[in-house]
């Protein structure tokens, strides 16, 4: 089951990816032939077995009290960000 | 030789002051200096940072402080936020990324007075077996410089195999420290799940990715572990339970161990290959192991689940680079969308965008329960089969990779033929198992290892049958030619 230039088109805007025109064609084949490879798995009997997320068997999410326990490190953290004002991320116009 | 000298043997000359820790790093330094530039091994050098370092652990062993890494350098992959230096994940997203924190490890390494070199060069964002698809260039295998080091971890391997450091921090989601610790002649160790923090270690696949260590043997490996290895309340998958003396068993003797010879994995295995893991059997039989047979049926669906299951995790945890916060972002963006689909286009590089795409399809409605579902199934299968091995041996063993190191460019472009390099080391992750490859011949002159899994929490009986191994065999003390 390969895929098409039009599923991988769809699939990189869903990613957020932009392909260029040249790449398409390449990604088309990788992507099919690695599809193709993973279908190997749709004749694994698997019967009723519980899907396994994570190794941790018996493990939840730990839980701690609601108190501060960090100090603000605002400027430190933002020190990274392309466009920064007024200690906001600048980011084109979203809302017209 | 310093570079020659164990994590131990350092500590020692430290402790009677025949050197100092400064010394030490400069000796490591000008090795970088010299012999790096043909690996290509490293992306960011810290040499001030490290001779700061090296002083201030001088200071603390002048003030009577004792340990068994204090003042002993290292280097750390580049997917640990170390902080105020660049954590570049190998990648073009991050090369303008300055980690405001340091990784749990980091900080836990600094803590026992180690001394940082460099970060060490990588697949881009762990995604990878060669070491090839790293935004800085290719890592070479010191062994021979036309072929590749393994990946994901290609520069950690490669450093420690040229003893650019005594030793280096690594990560494994499919086999990123195992694989390239055997085409590298080097030992690796890949913790159970959980038992290393992934605190500050930049996610790939959250279920899988474990760090871990590359030494030249068990008995430093075992020293830099017990550093590395407890719980953290900062990582929610992190374990609390008790972390052994592993140096304290590494002599413990093997009379009784059982090892498992994992059938699917000598079925169709290369002659050579086969014959150094019989080597070591016979090594082990004549230490008092017993040998049995055992078969994981489920054990050959492991590559196709994992490269449904890491994809899938993948395109979630890469969905914070967005050029907004940090990292890349596209020139003159024209609106949101544009901002994401181009710094993302841009800023990743072909296998990355592959892996998200191929997570982003198998997570997709109308293909999760075929793909996801199905994989998380299977991974259940796989796990199980392990448990009942476990019921019957203490210990698996069986080769790490299919081949020798290949030649640089031999695979790349082809995804699914440079996947199944993991095809031995993919099982250990799906299960959250330890596993630890150690050096056992050479190929065509090329190192080989082989692997011995564990169950959960068994780090010491690993790393015991990997030093008592290293006690009879010198393989582990072989050095490339020029890396002597």
């Amino acid at each position: 089951m390969s895929l098409t230039r039009q599923d991988v088109e769809k699939i990189a805007q869903l990613a957020r990816l932009s392909i260029t025109e040249q790449e398409m064609p390449v990604y088309v084949t990788s992507l099919s032939s690695i599809v193709d490879f993973v279908d190997e798995l749709s004749r694994a009997q698997t019967g009723d077995v519980e899907p396994m997320a994570h190794p941790l068997d018996g493990q939840s999410q730990r839980l701690r009290a609601d108190v501060v326990s960090e100090g603000d490190n605002h400027e430190k953290y933002q020190s990274n960000a392309p466009a920064v004002q007024a200690g906001l991320y600048v980011v084109p116009r979203v809302i017209d | 030789m310093l570079h020659t000298l164990s994590i131990d043997e350092l500590r020692q000359r430290l402790d009677s002051r025949q050197i100092s820790s400064v010394e030490i790093t400069r000796h490591f330094l000008a090795r970088i200096e010299r012999l790096n530039p043909a690996l290509n091994a490293l992306i960011t050098l810290t040499a001030e940072e490290a001779l700061a370092a090296a002083a201030a652990a001088d200071s603390r062993r002048a003030a009577g402080e004792k340990g068994p890494l204090l003042g002993i350098p290292l280097i750390h992959k580049d997917i640990f936020c170390t902080d105020g230096v660049r954590t570049s994940c190998g990648s073009r997203m991050l090369d303008n990324f300055i980690a405001p924190y340091d990784a749990t490890i980091v900080a836990r390494l600094k803590e026992a007075g180690t001394v940082m070199l460099a970060k060490a060069n990588m697949d881009e964002f762990a995604m990878g077996s060669s070491n090839e698809t790293s935004y800085y260039g290719p890592v070479k295998n010191p062994w021979d410089t036309t072929k590749v080091p393994g990946g994901s971890s290609g520069g950690s391997a490669a450093a420690t195999a040229a003893r650019l450091a005594p030793f280096a921090t690594g990560t494994d989601t499919g086999g990123s420290i195992r694989q390239p610790a055997a085409l590298t002649g080097v030992t690796g160790i890949k913790p159970t799940y959980g038992r290393v923090s992934r605190y500050g270690m930049v996610a790939f696949a959250s279920s899988l990715d474990q760090a871990g260590v590359f030494a030249r043997s068990a008995a430093d490996a075992a020293i830099v572990l017990q550093a590395m290895a407890g719980f953290d309340p900062r990582d929610s998958t992190s374990v609390d339970a008790p972390v052994p003396d592993y140096s304290a068993t590494l002599n413990a003797p093997l009379g009784g161990l059982k090892i498992g010879l994992l059938r699917e994995f000598f079925d169709g295995l290369e002659a050579r290959n086969s014959a150094l893991i019989h080597d070591a059997l016979k090594t082990y039989r004549r230490l008092g192991a017993e040998t049995v047979e055992v078969s994981l049926p489920h054990l050959p669906l492991s590559v196709p689940t994992y490269y449904v299951v890491a994809p899938a995790e993948c395109s979630s945890n890469l969905s914070r680079f967005d050029g907004v916060r940090f990292g890349y972002r596209c020139d003159s963006p024209k609106d949101l969308f544009d901002l994401y689909t181009r710094s993302r286009g841009e800023g990743f590089g072909a296998e990355v965008k592959r892996r998200i795409m191929t997570g982003t399809y198998v997570l997709s409605a109308g293909y999760f329960d075929a793909y996801y579902l199905k994989a998380q199934k299977v991974r259940r299968l796989i796990t199980d089969d392990f448990r009942a091995a476990f019921a019957r041996v203490d210990l698996l063993i069986g080769p790490t990779t299919p081949t020798p190191a290949f030649a640089i460019g031999a695979k790349i472009n082809d995804p699914v033929t440079m996947y199944l390099n993991d095809i031995y080391t993919i099982g250990a992750n799906l299960a959250g198992l330890p596993g630890v490859s150690l050096p056992c011949g050479f190929v065509d002159e090329l190192p080989m290892g082989l692997q011995l899994i564990g169950p959960h929490f068994s780090e010491a009986k690993l790393l015991n049958a990997a030093h008592q191994l290293q006690q009879a065999t010198d393989w582990h003390r072989r050095s490339p030619r020029g890396y002597e």
